[in-house]
């Protein structure tokens, strides 16, 4: 709880909200135009086939903020993560509705590039997944994408992301050996290494700690709260303290809906929604 | 501590368990030095430098001197083991990329597509028809109305590599389905398009397991004897030459073709013993022969593996 209570904490009307009318609670909604949201959701449903899954959701994710997903299995938390850098277009027979924009650009919509979009987000998932191939390549993967062919830039960017994934010490001697070699706690900072390489605009993480031991997963916890000064960071969790430890931001989904969205300190503490602190004091969920 | 009867019961059980897994697993090691042994004892005595680099002589039965040591022997079967190699190298430059896209395909792009069903249950139909109906096929359809009845390099590969997609196929689709979903939401959640994505991730992969299963395909076309039959039929001379005229090397492929199986088939069929013993001996090259393949192409692809890069 330390952890959250030193952050430095945004304005006081910075709160990014969630506008369901009944749960606006006299919260002003953001606009898209914001410059200190760099992900803006409006009004965004999703079905998978008949079946809905995100419910009228709309929220901002701040500049150089992590902001966590919470909330029982199947509340659309991984679903709306996904959706920010379209990956949930992968799943057959999904469909969308709403609006959501990275940095004032439109992520749905007709005419936009999803190649280009992915490029500009990073992702680390719930089980570490470096490519079957040297570490020196799992790093590089994304700036290989983009066309980088300079070795000596390429080599740069692998020891600055290694280095901001706090690896480098540890992998600087087997950059050519394996990523598969090494343990999970240090698959999953490859994989880090991997999404921040690119300099994203927002980095997504799902449940990135959920199948590490509990130092592996502290060092990926602080490694989170390091990251925020080059990155703003979405994650979900199903660890509630852990969202207490790193996110300045705290969103509670329940069955597809956005509940509250609030500052962790304030949502940990006192949140404004009776259901939220029903889950939080583990009455459900 | 006394035992209860019923882990006296489940000990027992596990131990008869052990019995025979162990003794099935030491009965096919026996059965395999069996046929091994029994093909040395047989074949063995065969096989001579001269089955490797000569033609067979047209003599059926070896000219002896007096002392009874070999003036002219039958020949050998040099032709048919190079006839072999060429028609598993034109089957495999075809089936195997034909294959291998069309596993990619019923893998990545259209696992539940409305073309995927019937193209997966086409293959495993296919994989399943008896190689003589192909030879037939390959003879009424490519043989008799394109080169006019002559028997030919060209249909004999042709039935082999039509005997080779739907293994490739379905054994492709089912290795890359065992790539992790994860490695291609990683790719794609970089920027990869799914071209990118299969080629830099999805196949590295999966190389040694897609490997193995190109390995079982060529194994299956290199033992095949039916479908060359009616196609490339087997003929008596080298079907290479080479000589100073472009392009160096020339395969005599509009004519009947050499094969090792058809050889062995004519002289395991033949009524003279030293053919017999020769058919024999072409059975264990060409044991050796996928033998010889597999580590070759097992080898060729780890070393492409660590060289991989994603790029």
């Amino acid at each position: 709880m330390t952890t959250v209570a030193s952050q430095p904490k945004p304005a006081a009307n910075s709160h990014p909200i969630a506008p369901a009318p009944e749960q606006t609670a006299g919260r002003p909604l953001r606009q898209s135009d914001d410059p200190s949201a760099v992900v803006s959701v409006r009004d965004f449903n999703l079905f998978y086939g008949p079946k809905q899954a995100l419910f009228n959701v709309s929220c901002d994710f701040l500049q150089n903020r992590v902001t966590a997903l919470i909330g029982p299995s199947g509340c659309g938390k991984s679903t709306l993560l996904r959706s920010i850098n379209r990956l949930q277009d992968l799943i057959p027979k999904v469909r969308m509705t709403g609006d959501m924009h990275l940095n004032a650009r439109p992520i749905y919509g007709k005419g936009v590039d999803v190649i280009s979009l992915r490029k500009s987000t990073g992702m680390v998932f719930q089980k570490p997944n470096p490519f079957p191939t040297t570490v020196f390549e799992n790093v590089v993967y994304g700036l290989r994408l983009q066309g980088i062919r300079d070795k000596k830039l390429l080599a740069e960017r692998c020891e600055e992301s290694l280095t901001a994934a706090a690896l480098w010490n540890e992998a600087k001697d087997r950059l050519h050996a394996s990523a598969l070699g090494l343990s999970g706690g240090q698959q999953q900072r490859v994989c880090i290494a991997r999404a921040i390489a690119v300099k994203p605009e927002v980095l997504l993480m799902d449940e990135p700690c959920s199948a590490l031991d509990p130092i592996s997963t502290a060092r990926v916890e602080e490694l989170i709260v390091k990251l925020k000064d080059r990155v703003s960071i979405v994650m979900v969790t199903h660890n509630m303290q852990q969202a207490a430890r790193v996110a300045d931001f705290t969103a509670f989904m329940y069955l597809g809906k956005l509940i509250e969205l609030d500052e962790s300190a304030r949502m940990f503490t006192q949140p404004s929604h009776k259901m939220t602190e029903q889950y939080l004091t583990g009455r459900f969920g | 501590m006394a035992l209860s009867k019923f882990d006296i019961f489940s000990r027992t059980k596990s131990n008869v368990a052990w019995t025979l897994s162990v003794s099935f697993a030491a009965f096919i090691i026996f059965l395999l030095l069996l046929v091994t042994g029994y093909l040395l004892v047989l074949g063995a005595g065969s096989l001579s430098l001269e089955f490797f680099t000569e033609i067979p002589s047209g003599n059926v039965v070896a000219t002896r001197d007096a002392a009874g040591k070999v003036i002219e022997g039958i020949g050998g079967m040099k032709q048919a083991l190079i006839g072999t190699i060429i028609l598993i190298g034109m089957a495999s430059v075809v089936g195997v990329p034909l294959g291998m896209l069309a596993g990619i395909y019923l893998s990545e792009y259209e696992a539940g597509g409305w073309l995927a069903t019937p193209l997966r249950f086409i293959c495993d139909v296919l994989a399943g028809v008896p190689s003589i109906v192909v030879g037939i096929l390959g003879y009424e359809l490519l043989v008799r109305p394109v080169w006019m009845g002559t028997n030919n390099a060209w249909a004999g590969a042709a039935a082999l590599a039509f005997i080779m997609v739907p293994i490739i196929a379905r054994t492709t689709e089912e290795m890359l389905r065992l790539v992790p979903n994860s490695f291609r939401e990683a790719a794609i959640g970089l920027g990869a398009t799914k071209a990118q994505t299969i080629r830099q991730v999805v196949l590295p992969a999966a190389t040694g397991s897609l490997v193995t299963g190109v390995m079982l395909a060529i194994a299956r076309v290199a033992g095949e004897t039916a479908p060359l039959l009616f196609t490339a039929l087997n003929s008596k001379y080298t079907p290479i030459s080479l000589d100073a005229s472009f392009p160096f090397v020339h395969v005599a492929t509009n004519n009947a073709f050499p094969s090792l199986t058809v050889q062995i088939f004519n002289y395991a069929t033949s009524p003279y013993v030293e053919q017999n013993k020769q058919a024999w001996a072409g059975i264990i090259v060409l044991i050796a022969l996928i033998f010889v393949l597999n580590l070759a192409i097992r080898f060729a692809a780890s070393r492409s593996v660590g060289k991989t890069r994603t790029s």
